[in-house]
């Protein structure tokens, strides 16, 4: 990976921000507002709960991680997007640029969006809401490890549907976090899911961050093991991400794929 | 001399079509090489394999020395393009696109090469505007900007002047023969415009159905063949390659 090569895809980035405040809207206007209602949500539940069930860690801590997540791969797939909006493949790939340095590029662009959102995201909950990521002690650390890096595969993922499919298929992207949601147990525990749903779940490694997360909200210890597992399998997921986009910009490259992109003849 | 581009037995298949059929050619240091052809005929299908974004079905591409399937990087950081299909995202500003491409380039001193480019190319009022508000003549001279960002070994022009007043392309042609002439450069120039083809290339390959019918110097040519112009040239060929038993009847 070449240095210069990959800090010109964020500095790329860093320009349409600058130039551009509706782009720098969305990473921050949507993420307070999911805070804000879910930060309402909790205290009124938590009224209605009494004062010996935490909902603001458990809860509102969930939205909290989840949304960090979808920023994480917000942050990469946007960053992919700038190139299908401007039509630029041509230009990018024509170039001695290795799909590392692009890759490592968007990933880098990610974490910087992400830490934004993030940032905002806690200041709100922490401020107004009174949820404090101390509540999950040292566990906090894997538990962004492991969002943050299923959040960067699932955004090359995301690009690498969106390189084989055509421009249109952007809109498959944006409801993933969505569609993932309800399998990762993020409000519930996995044992409320039927079978199926579960095995699903078991596969996805932020299930194991919020199954950990009301462990400890329940004062138990965050179960090593299985965050361990959940650390090893979003890294087998990231690797399995750049290795199917590097198939996919094979393919397009066989195919001419890229030199006709913006004609969208995606097949 | 080694060439800097030695392009053989280059075909590319979409299906059952032949779009490049066992292409071979070279481009030496210096030298302007005019690829032209009727529409559809595999100018834009070859500049693309040659640049890297479409790999052949058989063939092989060499920038200098450096084989494009096995060193990939090393083979395009010895190129660049223009293409008027291919302008650079008009959401940055001028002295924003050369930044990023010419640290993708990895170009040493930059800032100083973009001055340079600037002024080379008239940018200097534009330096701060987005390219997609600039006029496509503008535009134009922003994609030659980039594709001089690296001092490439071999410049692939792709219709380069082809939304350009006459004035201003025939400034951008003399420019890139100085290019050749001076910095030593191969250039693969595609154009539809059989003037400026015959003004700036020392050779011309005429492709058609994805083979090279005629190759050789333009004015040579024309002596050859008989042909009033290397556009008449370029017209008779054309019509021979596509109906060959109309063009036998008359």
């Amino acid at each position: 990976m070449r240095a210069s090569a990959t800090a010109a895809i964020v500095l790329r980035q860093l320009y349409l921000l600058r130039g551009s405040p509706t782009r720098l809207l969305p990473m921050v206007a949507w993420v307070a507002i999911d805070i804000v209602l879910w930060g309402f949500i909790t205290r009124y539940l938590g009224a209605l709960a009494g004062p010996r069930v935490n909902l603001v860690a458990s809860i509102l801590g969930a939205v909290l991680l989840w949304d960090f997540l979808g920023r994480v791969m917000q942050g990469v797939t946007t960053a992919f997007f700038e190139d299908v909006w401007s039509r630029n493949f041509l230009n990018i790939f024509a170039t001695p640029l290795t799909i590392a340095d692009y890759l490592g590029g968007l990933v880098l662009t990610g974490v910087g969006t992400s830490l934004m959102g993030l940032i905002v995201m806690l200041t709100l909950a922490t401020s107004v809401f009174g949820l404090s990521f101390f509540a999950y002690g040292a566990a906090i650390a894997p538990f962004l490890m492991v969002l943050f890096v299923t959040g960067i595969s699932l955004g090359v993922l995301g690009a690498a549907i969106v390189l084989r499919l055509g421009p249109a298929s952007e809109w498959l992207i944006w409801p993933i976090p969505s569609l993932l949601s309800p399998f990762a147990g993020v409000f519930y525990p996995l044992a409320v899911l039927p079978g199926w749903m579960q095995a699903i779940g078991r596969a996805l490694p932020p299930s194991y961050v919020f199954e950990s997360m009301r462990a400890i909200v329940k004062g138990h210890a965050a179960p090593a093991g299985s965050m361990a597992f959940a650390v090893g399998l979003s890294l087998i997921y990231l690797l399995l991400a750049c290795w199917v986009f590097a198939r996919v910009y094979r393919f397009a490259i066989r195919t001419g794929l890229i030199a006709r992109y913006s004609a969208e003849t995606a097949n | 001399m080694q060439p800097v581009l030695a392009v053989t037995g280059l075909c590319k298949t979409f299906g059952a079509t032949r779009a490049v059929d066992d292409v071979s050619f070279e481009v030496k240091p210096g030298e302007i090489v005019g690829l032209v052809g009727p529409n559809g005929a595999g100018k834009t299908t070859t500049i693309s394999m040659v640049m890297g974004v479409l790999a052949p079905t058989a063939g092989d591409v060499s920038i200098d020395g450096c084989d494009i399937g096995r060193r990939r990087s090393q083979a395009l950081a010895q190129t660049n393009f223009a293409a008027a299909y291919a302008p650079l995202p008009g959401n940055l500003t001028v002295e924003q696109n050369l930044r990023v491409f010419g640290m993708i380039y990895g170009v040493r001193d930059l800032t100083a090469r973009i001055d340079e480019l600037v002024g080379e190319y008239d940018l200097a009022p534009f330096r701060k505007t987005k390219t997609g508000v600039l006029s496509s003549g503008e535009q134009t001279r922003v994609t030659l900007a980039k594709a001089m960002l690296n001092r490439p070994k071999l410049l692939l022009l792709d219709e380069p002047t082809a939304s350009i007043d006459p004035a201003t392309a025939r400034r951008i042609r003399r420019h890139i023969v100085d290019v050749a002439e001076k910095a030593g450069a191969g250039v693969l120039w595609t154009s539809h415009n059989m003037y400026e083809v015959a003004e700036v290339c020392d050779r011309v390959l005429f492709l058609s159905r994805g083979r090279i019918l005629l190759s050789g110097d333009p004015a040579q040519l024309v002596a050859e063949h008989r042909a009033s112009s290397l556009e008449d040239l370029f017209v008779t060929v054309a019509n021979e390659a596509l109906n060959p038993e109309a063009a036998a009847a008359s």
